[in-house]
């Protein structure tokens, strides 16, 4: 069973998800990410969904979950590269991944990790709260 | 009872066309400011000519099997050329109608029948092409509801612009009723617009909307809440004093969403919060470094 790779980038942890996830695979991600922002001591975590056509409330979930997750272990997540079509079904679908922050790319991803670190932050996560 | 009318088209198809258009050519409401005698003798030979193939395979009922085809074809075009020419629907239809005068005084005039086969002879050609008449007209409406929906189309793209009016600041002014088709339209456009520019900033200016009531604040907070899951924040503005104190009322919540009166002061919002993360968006927007 194949498990989605997680890079190490300095003081960030980068996943690109491209593939369907099921049950088996979300859970394996999870263990394998709580365990890298331990021992790398990370401290932000970006989630890159850009190859993603379509996102289901399973997905969306599992996104929620890994967030708060790695919030616990005092990592900060961004979600990063969802396409337009996918933003719209999930607004329409009601599921507005409350407590996910999210950004337009990686580099973008990178930057506001950097200010949410370094410095009180400013932006809204997608529920709009602080 | 053989239908005589097919035989009557082959062997007097010149007396029948020559009679139709003598009766065209002197009717009182002629438009000859629209067309041309020769245009009018081309249009009822084209006409006789597929009616005549039409009526040949026995069926004199049913336009809608195989054999009318070229008929509905020829009548569709024509419908659609006299309406574009600036034809009333009626005055179409009447082309069609009046190939009735000629095809009955020809059937009178074949004399070998008795009054009840005439009778009924006349009848059967009197509803086909009532039919073929109406066809014209409907021709005429779907093209007219195309057209309109064709605008329609036209106004919505026109009515929801997304300007660049600041490095990372997209301004979105709203015209006009927020509706679900309008919300979807202004969604997508602020989505790709957001990738496109790669803005992170997004002021929907609602000025020219003139009611807010719970579901248009729905449509704008989903609109909100779309561009935040692509890494864009979203101010409202252009919030009349009426339209602030009828959304309490409604109990709308915007707890969750930056609120200005104009885009005046959202602008100024946006570039504040933006030089607090990178002072470099106080130069002249495009700068190069």
């Amino acid at each position: 069973m194949d498990r989605i790779p997680i890079l190490k980038m300095g003081d960030f942890l980068l996943v690109t998800i491209q593939v369907d996830m099921h049950d088996q695979l979300a859970s394996a991600l999870q263990d394998d990410l709580t365990s890298k922002i331990v021992d790398a001591k990370a401290k932000g975590v970006l989630i890159d969904i850009s190859s993603l056509d379509i996102v289901d409330s399973f997905i969306g979930r599992m996104l929620a979950n890994t967030s708060a997750m790695a919030r616990v272990l005092d990592a900060q997540t961004v979600v990063v590269g969802m396409q337009p079509a996918v933003a719209i079904t999930l607004v329409e679908l009601g599921l507005n991944l409350s407590g996910v922050h999210t950004a337009l790319d990686v580099e973008k991803g990178m930057e506001m990790l950097r200010r949410r670190i370094g410095v009180p932050d400013l932006d809204r996560d997608t529920s709009g709260q602080r | 009872m053989t239908i005589p009318i097919p035989k009557l088209l082959l062997n007097q198809r010149n007396e029948i066309l020559q009679e139709w258009l003598h009766q065209q050519l002197s009717a009182p409401n002629l438009r000859t400011d629209l067309i041309s005698e020769a245009e009018l003798r081309a249009d009822s030979e084209r006409f006789l000519n597929v009616f005549s193939g039409a009526v040949k395979s026995g069926n004199v009922s049913d336009i809608l099997s195989p054999e009318y085809k070229p008929v509905l074809e020829m009548l569709g075009d024509f419908s659609r050329s006299r309406g574009l020419q600036g034809f009333s629907p009626s005055e179409t239809a009447t082309f069609v109608f009046s190939f009735k005068q000629p095809l009955f005084s020809a059937l009178r005039k074949s004399g070998q029948q008795d009054p009840a086969e005439l009778v009924e002879n006349m009848w059967v050609a009197d509803l086909l092409l009532d039919k073929l008449g109406l066809y014209t007209t409907e021709v005429y409406q779907r093209s007219r509801e195309d057209v309109i929906r064709r605008q329609q189309e036209e106004m919505l793209e026109l009515s929801t612009p997304v300007v660049q009016l600041w490095e990372g600041i997209l301004a979105l002014p709203l015209i006009g009723t927020l509706d679900s088709t309008r919300t979807s339209v202004v969604m997508e456009t602020l989505l790709q617009s957001i990738v496109d520019t790669r803005s992170e900033l997004a002021i929907i200016d609602i000025t020219g909307v003139p009611t807010v009531d719970t579901l248009v604040a729905q449509h704008l907070l989903k609109t909100v809440a779309a561009a935040r899951l692509m890494g864009a924040d979203c101010i409202i503005s252009g919030i009349r004093p009426q339209i602030a104190q009828t959304m309490v009322h409604l109990q709308i919540d915007l707890s969750t969403v930056t609120t200005k009166a104009t885009m005046a002061e959202a602008l100024r919002f946006a570039l504040n919060r933006n030089s607090g993360a990178s002072p470099s968006i106080l130069k002249a927007p495009f700068a190069k470094e």
